[in-house]
């Protein structure tokens, strides 16, 4: 019934995704469908992964990986066509991408560990000579008579125009296995990427897991070479997680949420690539991905920039109004007169007139003509504000060695933080001070 | 002039400067970034450069290149800025925040240049990515020697204009680091250190990170973006292999670049088809590849660092150690009142024994084992430094007697004079006695 579905809007494509869901597994949906659900599936892989490399520090890695690639799926080529195989078809090319990773993988941690130089050196190293190889072996399949080197091209950028059911299907195939040993061994992985050492002390073979996770890394990389293409599978392990990391300090929901952005990404990008087949797909996939980071940063409840802007905005207001209504309550017990209209130590201009009709709206403060006087719950206010101060100035001048983390000027009542008896010794000094004076 | 000479000028030479002035002025540069640990800053620049050069490359509707070097200054710049403000509000690490930053970048370049607006201009991706070396021909380069000696030779006849992009940042590059080399240092190595001298730590580095996007800018045309990380990086990490000295590796890894560019030039360009093949290999990928050989071989075989000379060296200290502690043995059993040690056991427990008496220090006597007079004095020399040390850890550093035989048997290895406790009485916590110390002291074998 769907199979007449629009297919030439987001929405259209969108709709026959899911409505044809159910027969991916008949073997009857469309191609279209078939790639999105992959490409899909690719992101949900990345995006569950990429939260242990990100933990582990392992992003860029995935990076040199993804480049690394590019020798394998040449140099599988070579020899396949030397061989007379049929390298175009079936996994021959991805076992030559797979293999190729590894070995980059693995002098990474080479050179990183057996010589002076750093890790960062050795992930430029193995990612740079690597894809140096590749370009010289990409020229020779270049040159080779079988006149199919347009293939190999797609790895670079990725295509998912052109992708044919069976690439898409061994892409589903290696997500849904990263997917599945991930969440299968979460634990691992969660212990040794919080504490190694611990993890180590406890009998875990720390090794073995970072192994895994290099593995899992790899198998990412393989995955999303015909989606993203081999430049810019960084993005996808890198992207979905740091963007989840906005949303929670839980790991599960970190976990959860980076695999929501890595399928959503995967799979609408996948299905804007659909209706203009002329663009790279990887760019569109990560520039999906990207949008949904730049929301994530934006929006986010705790960590976003508008939330961490309010916050700071919020502080500088309660601080401008707290200083000004004690400043008019010093004024008022001293017995001068509230009404002497914009004094220095006021806060003026536009921030003054923000504050002042804050104040007003709150009933702290009325207005007389030209000036401002408080209101009796203004006085009270004043008057709290007031001990507050002075009793936190005496903790500061006499306890101020025992925990500078228990000072906090805007809490409501220093007896939230400190105890009574505390705060009787601190009003007696107050006192003293007052009879000096 | 010959024809393979004319034929030379007018398709490689072009072409072989260029290479050599990029690859040189990367080397330089990349250094201080890998000195700083930041190579993958490079990394991160080349691929987010791509979005600045389409944009400018759109809007001013050529290559010309003042607006790519706008371009791409704008994307380098936008870069580093949205990565330390991911770093600092998404609470992630560095690397990652990079990832995220020039992944995003470099996706955007690729679409806007895969898109209509720019589809029929002569900028495509794997441009970007290989370079196009084979490009860059001199066509009117004069066949008469004498006209090399006129100025006008060289501005009118056509020289590809990246050349000259190039010799420029490869000029302002050395003017930089050999006029701002003490500014350099400082902020790369110890940069509180330099905000305390009062020298402005970002503008120095902040200039650093602007010529490495020049210099990668410069390149693209010339190695392609990839070639130019590989020349930030591989280069440098081959001098660091080699010197400890940042005049030295600064001048050496500029050195190694451009050796490797000529010698990958002439790989790529021309060995192919010397051997018989029908095509050249890719320039900029052989240029790589060599200097990706170069580094595997330095990291190998260099004197200093290599994992050769380490091994050997750690060989070395471990047979010398072997040793000390058969002499320390044979020393304390004859000490003990033992005239000597029976060979069988000790060889079980793969003492070096033969490599001891062929150095001269011990003798054998049927299944006996006995100290030569050189033997004895270096054993006695170790057993002095040993009981010393025990002295030591005993008296000024307040362990119980019994607990201090583990470290004086790791320390009395150390046979510098300066690192010698020194004497405080005739015996040790033992109360055994401290071997007097010898006018020639024991000697490193």
């Amino acid at each position: 019934m769907n199979a007449q579905a629009d297919t030439t809007s987001l929405v259209g494509i969108v709709v026959q995704t899911i409505t044809e869901l159910p027969r991916i597994f008949t073997g009857q949906a469309s191609n279209t469908t078939v790639v999105v659900v992959a490409s899909g599936l690719f992101g949900i892989a990345a995006g569950l992964v990429g939260v242990f490399a990100l933990l582990r520090k392992r992003s860029l890695t995935a990076d040199a990986i993804g480049h690394a690639t590019l020798p394998g799926v040449a140099g599988a080529f070579i020899v396949g066509t030397m061989l007379g195989l049929p390298v175009r078809e079936g996994p021959w090319l991805l076992v030559g991408a797979a293999l190729a990773g590894a070995i980059g993988a693995w002098l990474i941690q080479l050179i990183a560990h057996r010589t002076r130089l750093n890790e960062d050196a050795a992930i430029g190293i193995v990612l740079s000579v690597f894809f140096g190889v590749g370009v010289v072996l990409l020229g020779v399949v270049q040159n080779m008579d079988s006149g199919t080197q347009g293939g190999l091209s797609t790895f670079i950028f990725g295509h998912t125009a052109s992708m044919l059911a069976a690439d898409a299907k061994s892409m589903a195939i290696i997500a849904l296995f990263v997917l599945f040993v991930t969440l299968a061994l979460r634990k691992q992985l969660t212990l040794v990427c919080f504490n190694d050492t611990y993890a180590r002390a406890t009998g875990w073979p720390v090794q073995l897991v970072d192994l895994l996770l290099l593995g899992l890394i790899i198998l990412v990389s393989v995955a999303g070479l015909r989606a993203v293409g081999l430049l810019l599978v960084v993005a996808m392990i890198a992207i979905p997680a740091a963007a989840a990391r906005f949303w929670s300090d839980h790991l599960g929901r970190i976990i959860a949420i980076s695999a929501v952005i890595g399928g959503v990404a995967g799979s609408l990008g996948a299905a804007v690539s659909a209706l203009a087949p002329g663009r790279p797909a990887g760019a569109v996939i990560v520039l999906t991905a990207g949008t949904l980071f730049a929301l994530s940063m934006l929006c986010a409840p705790r960590r976003g920039l508008i939330a961490g802007a309010i916050v700071r905005v919020r502080s500088r207001l309660t601080i401008l109004s707290d200083h000004t209504i004690e400043t008019l309550w010093e004024r008022s017990e001293e017995g001068t007169s509230p009404d002497m209209g914009p004094v220095r130590e006021l806060p003026g201009g536009l921030r003054g007139k923000v504050v002042f009709l804050l104040l007003r709206l709150r009933g702290y403060v009325q207005s007389l003509g030209s000036a401002y006087a408080l209101t009796p719950a203004g006085m009270a206010e004043g008057a709290r504000l007031s001990r507050n101060h002075r009793l936190w100035s005496a903790y500061l001048t006499t306890h101020a060695d025992i925990a500078p983390s228990h000072v906090d000027w805007s809490v409501d009542q220093v007896e939230h933080v400190l105890s009574d008896e505390l705060v009787r010794t601190l009003e007696r000094i107050v006192q003293l001070e007052d009879e000096r004076a | 002039m010959t024809d393979a000479m004319h034929h030379f000028l007018v398709g490689d030479l072009v072409a072989l400067l260029s290479c050599t002035l990029a690859v040189v002025t990367c080397g330089i540069l990349g250094s201080y970034l890998v000195l700083k640990r930041e190579s993958l800053l490079g990394d991160a620049i080349s691929h987010a450069v791509l979005p600045g050069l389409v944009v400018a490359f759109m809007i001013a509707n050529s290559r010309a290149p003042v607006p790519m070097f706008i371009g791409a200054g704008v994307a380098a710049g936008l870069t580093v800025l949205l990565t330390m403000l991911v770093r600092r509000f998404g609470g992630v690490e560095p690397g990652a925040a990079m990832g995220v930053v020039f992944s995003v970048m470099f996706a955007l370049g690729v679409y806007l240049i895969e898109s209509d607006a720019i589809r029929d201009i002569d900028l495509d991706a794997s441009c970007v990515l290989y370079g196009q070396v084979e490009y860059l021909v001199w066509w009117d380069a004069p066949k008469d020697w004498t006209a090399y000696l006129k100025l006008s030779t060289y501005t009118d006849t056509g020289i590809p204009s990246a050349l000259p992009a190039l010799a420029a940042v490869f000029v302002v590059a050395i003017a930089f680091v050999v006029m701002f080399f003490k500014e350099l240092r400082i902020t790369t190595f110890d940069p509180q250190m330099a905000r305390a001298a009062g020298i402005p730590s970002w503008l120095v580095q902040g200039t650093l990170v602007l010529l490495v996007s020049l210099a990668v800018v410069a390149s693209f045309q010339a190695i392609g973006s990839i070639l130019v990380i590989a020349m930030l990086i591989c280069p440098a990490a081959t001098a660091r292999m080699l010197t400890d000295r940042l005049g030295v590796q600064v001048a050496l890894s500029g050195l190694v670049a451009g050796l490797c560019a000529i010698a990958g030039y002439f790989a790529g360009a021309k060995l192919p088809t010397a051997l018989g093949a029908e095509h050249a290999l890719n320039i900029a990928g052989m240029i790589t590849v060599v200097a990706g050989v170069v580094f595997a071989a330095v990291c190998f075989a260099s004197p200093s660092h290599g994992l050769i000379a380490r091994a050997l060296r750690q060989r070395r200290l471990a047979e010398r150690i072997a040793i000390e502690d058969l002499l320390g043995l044979v020393y304390r059993s004859g000490e003990a009142g033992e005239a000597f040690v029976p060979v069988g056991p000790m060889r079980a427990a793969g003492m070096p024994i033969g490599r001891a008496q062929k150095l001269g220090l011990v003798r054998q006597e049927a299944e006996k084992l006995m100290l030569t007079d050189q033997g004895r004095t270096r054993a006695e020399g170790l057993i002095r430094r040993h009981r010393l040390w025990e002295g030591y850890l005993v008296e000024r550093a307040g362990l119980r007697p019994d607990h201090v035989h583990a470290t004086a048997e790791l320390l009395e290895h150390v046979d510098q004079a300066e690192a010698i406790p020194r004497q405080s009485g005739a015996v040790d916590p033992h109360g055994k006695a401290i071997p007097p110390a010898t006018e020639d002291g024991p000697k490193a074998g």
